[in-house]
């Protein structure tokens, strides 16, 4: 789904919501998982002007187990120096710099691909606890 | 959309209902500020109680009308963050840069307020 405006970030969350409601996390996953994508939509939004993000199931390598998958893609300014803009507080808009380290925090996989000039990718995983 | 701002004595009451879009949540720091000048306000609640999520950006708003606020000569708390919202607000790691006074809900925050003001009183007496 196209992410372009603020409208945008709130419909991906709601979709990040109804997906893992539906896989069954917890509200406190759900509500992490939720968080997570509105923090990487609105870098999007911010840094890039327009991009893209998609949301599903995801299965983890060795099968077994479940979760979800969230990656966000535009072509954008990019990243200069990735290990820097994942340091909580960091920001270059003068916000607090919360976004990116925040995401990480709040999920179980993270992983960041960026060329200066040719855009930056975001992937996150969440998987479901099993009980 | 319009958010209601409810006058309680001297105190204003937000009740945030669904999320927000960010002009929406523009339009109503603008709407808060506004009558916290026109009423004359002393304190201010934001309940929160609607919101299944809270973002760094939606934090960062919270935390700067409350700062808004307390230039206008209104002491501010957020009241009603759920548990779910708690715990991943910390994850996030908003508390280092949040100086928002919280309280379980309503009651609670018109308590918090008056200990706040009267805190405030005392200390400018001294
Ligand atoms: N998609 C992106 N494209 C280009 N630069 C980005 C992108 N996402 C993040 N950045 C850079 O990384 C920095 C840190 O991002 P992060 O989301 O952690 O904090 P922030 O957006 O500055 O503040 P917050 O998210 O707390 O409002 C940003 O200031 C920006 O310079
Ligand atoms: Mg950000």
């Amino acid at each position: 789904m196209n992410i372009t405006s603020s409208a945008d970030i709130i419909a991906a969350r709601g979709k990040g919501r109804e997906l893992a409601m539906k896989m069954g996390f917890s509200v406190v996953d759900q509500t992490k998982i939720t968080t997570a994508i509105s923090e990487l939509t609105r870098n999007i939004v911010t840094y890039a002007g327009k991009g893209e993000v998609i949301i599903k199931k995801a299965e983890s390598e060795t099968g077994g187990k479940n979760g979800i998958v969230v990656v966000c893609r535009d072509e954008g300014p990019g990243i200069e120096d990735i290990q820097l803009v994942l340091k909580s507080g960091f920001s270059t808009s003068e916000s607090l710099g919360l976004g990116l380290s925040g995401a990480k925090q709040l999920m179980d996989e993270f992983e960041i691909k960026s060329k200066p000039g040719k855009g930056t990718i975001v992937t996150i995983k969440k998987w479901l606890r099993r009980r | 959309m319009d958010i209601p701002i409810l006058k309680i004595e001297d105190f204003l009451v937000v009740t945030i209902q669904s999320e927000l879009s960010d002009d929406e949540i523009y339009a109503l720091q603008e709407d808060i500020l506004s009558r916290i000048k026109d009423v004359g306000a002393t304190g201010l609640i934001i309940d929160i109680t609607a919101l299944d999520i809270v973002d760094s950006f939606m934090g960062r708003t919270l935390s700067n009308i409350a700062a808004t606020a307390e230039l206008l000569g209104a002491k501010s708390v957020v009241v009603g963050i759920r548990p779910a919202v708690a715990v991943t607000l910390v994850e996030l790691g908003i508390r280092v840069k949040w100086n928002v006074n919280t309280a379980l809900n309503l009651e609670r925050g018109i308590k918090l307020l008056k200990r706040l003001i009267e805190a405030e009183r005392r200390g400018g007496a001294s």
